[in-house]
């Protein structure tokens, strides 16, 4: 039987985006406003996952050609290497540097190397979230 | 204006323990979801209430949040009891 789903696939190509801009918003607030990298993979992991809804799994597994498995572990590679970085400098584990620059088009930013550690979280929440699904989803 | 607050919170909190009774008496499995969506909604509203109430902003983005996940909740659950299944497998049969 052929299914209408016209109004999930249009609301699907609408709301997709704003999910993935608030994600993005919600990843570079973490560090001083509520967010992180935990709640950005998550809020990534479920736009994949309405598009997954709408349009079924072999479609995104073609516009979106990612192995999740892959990208867990380059999370966990960024985030250890991060972290052990501070190593070379003498200082303690885990130890995290900041400097205040002034960017283009953002005025006076404040940037922390504590961030290259969130988007390790990031790539190990969006894969292990998204390996779960897909191996549930699959399976008949 | 917070009396205002108070009795709204109030009446939202009635409205949310109504619904736990629907949540988990509900004859049908339709008569849960729609209670589920209807939770989410008024735990949006609540927060709402609350960052109204201590006149802090940092609680507007926890009000994004949850919609989004009522919303991905809701339309799983609809697909779920409209086919029997979430991904289907292939999508143009």
């Amino acid at each position: 039987m052929k299914t209408n789903d016209v109004m999930l696939q249009t609301v699907t190509k609408v709301v997709t985006f704003i999910i993935l801009m608030f994600a993005v918003h919600i990843f570079f607030a973490g560090h001083y406003t509520p967010g992180g990298g935990f709640v950005g993979g998550l809020l990534t992991a479920s736009a994949i996952v309405l598009l997954m809804l709408a349009f079924g799994i072999q479609t995104v597994k073609k516009i979106v050609p990612v192995n999740y498995v892959v990208m867990t572990s380059v999370g966990l590679l960024l985030a250890i290497a991060t972290a052990a970085a501070s190593i070379l400098f003498d200082v303690p584990f885990f130890t995290h540097a900041y400097d205040y620059f002034d960017l283009p088009l953002f005025g006076k930013t404040s940037l922390h190397s504590a961030m290259l550690f969130d988007a390790g979280v990031y790539l190990v929440v969006v894969g292990v979230t998204m390996t779960i699904i897909q191996t549930i989803g699959e399976d008949e | 204006m917070m009396m205002f607050y108070w009795i709204s919170l109030a009446i939202i909190s009635v409205a949310f323990a109504g619904l736990l009774v629907r949540l988990v008496k509900g004859p049908t499995v339709a008569d849960r979801v729609v209670a589920l969506d209807a939770l989410g909604i008024s735990l949006v509203s609540i927060v709402a209430l609350l960052s109204l109430i201590i006149e802090t902003e940092f609680f507007l983005e926890i009000i994004l949040l949850l919609s989004i996940l009522s919303f991905i909740g809701t339309a799983a659950f609809a697909k779920f009891i409209e086919r029997g299944e979430i991904f289907d497998r292939d999508h143009n049969r």
